[in-house]
């Protein structure tokens, strides 16, 4: 089997699968990356969201071919408890989630978002988190969170 | 350290637990241990559901952590030689006059707490209360923002296999004939698992069990299943059924009003589905004749019961221990999925094996919330004042919880080459908040009334548990009715409300909401204004909901304002996320949920064809809390779907003069809306 290279939250990554296999199969079984989560497998969901290039895209619908040396990123690459993305700090200060399985495609989508338009407005937002679901009903929370990172990102350092 | 019965499931409870037991034995929050539930060390304490765990489990907790307190007093009383009267305690350091201290952890040798707790330990009053009362931040946010494993469905055991089941498209369906030649030669493959119809496949990876489910799905062959109700007629349908009638209540006035004339109007609501984002995960592992399951069920004692019972193994060979699933909203497959775990484990020579459901089944073979039809009958009088009310209910039963009958309920079970009968949903009494029922004895102070209920004994279509039960029904109706008559009186609907309520905690959440939305904002084109109330099982959480809505074909909610009693409110950020959350899940079940059937299948098993409400389409959610602390915390989970449900469907009304009684409220009922009002 042909081996698939690419860049995973910045490492230098070789997978040996089937290239038609999915980029969530794949990222959730050997490379053991739990932060993606299985919601649908249809690209209906969000759950799975990672980022490619600046854009969020499903895993569970992204061939592993496609990504052959593309940048990925997942939220394990998005920060940590020690070194946390905005984004994290600002949805726990909003508590922007309830059961939170639906967060890390959420999260996901928000950074791709900052990262094509630092200052989005409320709109911008939900279109950015359209595709994503969220059945707890966390929504507004989570728009206010993406702003309030925004706003802290856009804040002279 | 914390063992409480009750299970996270997105709601914060484990928190809110963990802030009363630091109140109690003034330590910070953040020395509470948290331990998940388990059949092995945790109290019974049935299933986390209806909106009871504060109510139940915070108030457990809050006596036996006073106890403890007053334990350790007495032992540091007797170290110190201080009386207790004197003695201090903060964040777990004991002290009194002269300095003399010592702590809890210093006292822990020489006190046990191995013992039974006795009643007569007071706990402290609202006003002593630090912790309790305060917004605090959700123990388990930070790990889910940092994608640290939390779920279920990221836990590998050492060894791990995974398991897949094969269900029928139609509805119970037979297995008829299966080939299993191509899905032996699939790599990876343990074992093919078949008991009966039970079908499924055990593989050394989660791909290889996919695809050797692929291959089992062409190679089986299914009976016809059977036939489902005609999704267009659904309430001709509930009507016409065999059903147990149960008087719920009846009031009879001393002195009956003259009756000018009557109206009758009937309502519905379709099958909604629980509609998880995760798709529910089990795990399970045997050893020997001892099975350990791993598992986001409600109950967990519950399922281990009805698991003895398919099993047909003693309770005691059965370990069942909680991990956080996805939200669940009620009994959704959680409980199924561990039964299939259980069964396919059997054939992996003592290794785990996680079982995950597809989207698919998730949204077509759990069971779904109750379709229900709800006929109002009220007698006015020459002034259009109401003189008897009448309010009948048609469903299926809205719970099929495992471990209450000596009947297993799990999916699985009705399979078997032995299978166990389908358990037909029940209703809880009306001592426990009914089901069908739930919120259907008026709060108003009608002068008579008769409730009845007609529970189905035929079940096509799989109910169980869904958040409120049939109060999100059965509100929807009383409030519309009311909305209606007020409006031929040419009353005004909060005056009417307010006139015909005599709690005056369903009073102030009335007034509340009306002064926040400026009730009554001035007519605009295309916007409208309704207003909807309940008390959550007439015995939880006031709410008072205003909506705001826009369209003509397409309704969109704009903004919900709401004003929200839950008594005591441990942790009112916690509570206002509830309700935030109730009040845009029930927009979504208004405007978008129906569960779609053609004759034998259930066609809504994608997003596509089952949408919820998506981010562009969420109303803006402003919520008042009423602060009641010295009164008894009621839960806040499910107090907002019923108002909600209600303000929508009134405000609707106040938009286009059209009165939409069967949900959803979509393009097509709006048009059949208008039609029948024609
Ligand atoms: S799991 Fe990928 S979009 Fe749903
Ligand atoms: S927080 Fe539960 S699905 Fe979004």
């Amino acid at each position: 089997m042909p081996s698939i290279g690419f860049r995973l939250n910045g490492v230098e990554t070789e997978v040996d699968a089937d290239p038609d296999r999915s980029l969530l199969d794949i990222l959730r079984g050997p490379l053991h990356m739990t932060g993606p989560h299985f919601g649908c497998g249809a690209n209906e969901c969000g759950a799975c969201n990672v980022i490619v290039g600046n854009h969020a895209v499903a895993a569970c619908d992204t061939p592993l071919w496609s990504v052959a040396d593309k940048d990925i990123t997942t939220i394990e690459g998005l920060g940590s408890a020690e070194r946390p993305h905005p984004l994290q700090r600002a949805f726990i200060a909003e508590q922007a989630l309830q059961c939170g399985y639906c967060v890390s495609g959420i999260l996901m989508s928000a950074a791709a978002l900052l990262r094509r338009n630092p200052s989005p407005t409320g709109e911008d937002v939900k279109g950015a988190l359209d595709r994503n679901l969220c059945r707890c009903g966390s929504h507004n929370r989570m728009v206010r969170a993406v702003l309030r990172a925004a706003a802290e990102m856009a804040a002279p350092q | 350290m914390v063992s409480p019965g009750k299970v996270e499931i997105g709601q914060g409870i484990v928190t809110a637990l963990a802030q009363i037991a630091a109140d109690e034995l003034d330590i910070d929050t953040g020395r509470v241990q948290m331990v998940r539930a388990s059949t092995t060390r945790s109290p019974n304490e049935g299933v986390t559901s209806g909106s009871l765990s504060i109510q139940q489990s915070g108030r457990a907790l809050r006596y036996a952590c006073a106890e403890i307190r007053q334990i350790f007093l007495s032992a540091a009383s007797d170290r110190l030689g201080v009386g207790i009267d004197a003695l201090d305690i903060s964040d777990g350091i004991i002290s009194g006059p002269g300095n003399v201290r010592t702590s809890y952890w210093e006292l822990a040798g020489e006190v046990s707490l191995d013992r039974d707790a006795t009643p007569g330990a007071t706990p402290k009053s609202s006003t002593q209360r630090t912790v309790a009362g305060n917004s605090v931040q959700r123990l388990d946010i930070p790990d889910k923002v940092f994608a640290r494993p939390r779920f279920i469905h990221d836990q590998a055991l050492s060894g791990m296999l995974h398991g897949r089941v094969l269900r029928p498209e139609l509805s119970a369906a037979k297995l008829v004939d299966l080939s299993e030649g191509g899905t032996r030669a699939i790599a990876g493959l343990v074992a093919i698992v078949r008991d009966g119809n039970f079908v499924g496949v055990v593989s050394e990876t989660e791909d290889g069990a996919e695809a050797a489910m692929k291959a089992l799905r062409k190679a089986a062959t299914w009976s016809a299943g059977e036939t489902l109700p005609d999704e267009n007629r659904l309430a001709e349908w509930l009507k016409a059924q065999p059903a147990e009638p149960a008087a719920i209540d009846k009031k009879t006035a001393p002195q009956a009003g003259e009756k000018k004339r009557t109206i009758r109007r009937q309502y519905t609501r379709p099958y909604l589905a629980h509609a998880s984002i995760g798709p529910s995960c089990a795990m399970a592992k045997w050893t020997g004749d001892r099975v350990h399951v791993w598992t986001h069920s409600q109950g967990v004692y519950f399922l281990r019961a009805d698991l003895a019972l398919v099993l047909k193994l003693p309770v005691e060979n059965i370990t069942v221990e909680h991990m956080e699933g996805a939200g669940c909203y009620g009994h959704n497959a959680a409980d199924d999925v561990a039964l299939d775990a259980v069964l396919l484990a059997k054939a992996a020579a003592g290794r785990p094996v996680r079982v995950q459901w597809s989207r698919q089944d998730e949204l077509s073979h759990a069971p779904f919330g109750a379709a229900m039809a709800i006929e109002i009958e009220a007698n006015l009088d020459a002034q259009g004042e109401i003189v008897d009310w009448r309010h009948s209910i048609w469903s299926n039963g809205h719970t099929a919880r495992p471990g209450r009958a000596a009947q297993p309920a799990l999916l699985a079970a009705t399979e078997l080459a032995n299978p166990h009968p389908r358990y037909i949903a029940t209703n809880p009494p009306q001592a426990n908040g009914g089901g069908a029922d739930r919120n259907s004895i008026p709060l108003y102070d009608f002068p008579s009334w008769q409730i009845e209920c007609h529970r189905l004994l035929t079940m096509p279509i799989r109910t169980s548990a869904l958040r409120t039960l049939g109060a999100q029904g059965n509100v929807f109706a009383i409030e519309s009715f009311i909305d209606e008559l007020a409006s031929e009186r040419g009353e005004d609907p909060i005056a009417f409300r307010l006139r015909h309520l005599r709690d005056s905690r369903a009073q102030d959440v009335i007034r509340s909401v009306a002064k926040r939305a400026n009730w009554k904002p001035d007519k605009r084109a295309g916007i409208g204004y309704g207003v909807g109330f309940a008390r959550y099982k007439n015995t939880g959480a006031y709410c008072a909901v205003i909506a705001e809505v826009e369209g003509a074909e397409d309704i969109s909610v704009k903004r919900l304002t709401l004003a929200v009693d839950v008594g005591e409110a441990i942790n009112p950020d916690g509570v206002i996320n509830q309700i935030e959350g109730g009040a845009i899940q029930a927009t979504s079940w208004v405007l978008k949920e129906r569960v779609r059937f053609d004759s034998q299948h259930i066609t809504s098993n994608t997003w596509t064809a089952y949408p919820i409400l998506r981010f562009s389409e969420v109303p803006d959610v402003e919520v008042e809390l009423i602060r009641w602390p010295d009164s008894e915390p009621l839960g806040a989970g499910e107090a907002a779907h019923g108002p909600v449900t209600a303000a929508i469907a009134n405000a609707v009304f106040d938009a286009l003069g059209v009165r939409v009684r069967d949900l959803p409220i979509t393009r097509d009922s709006l048009i059949a809306a208008m039609e029948s009002a024609l």
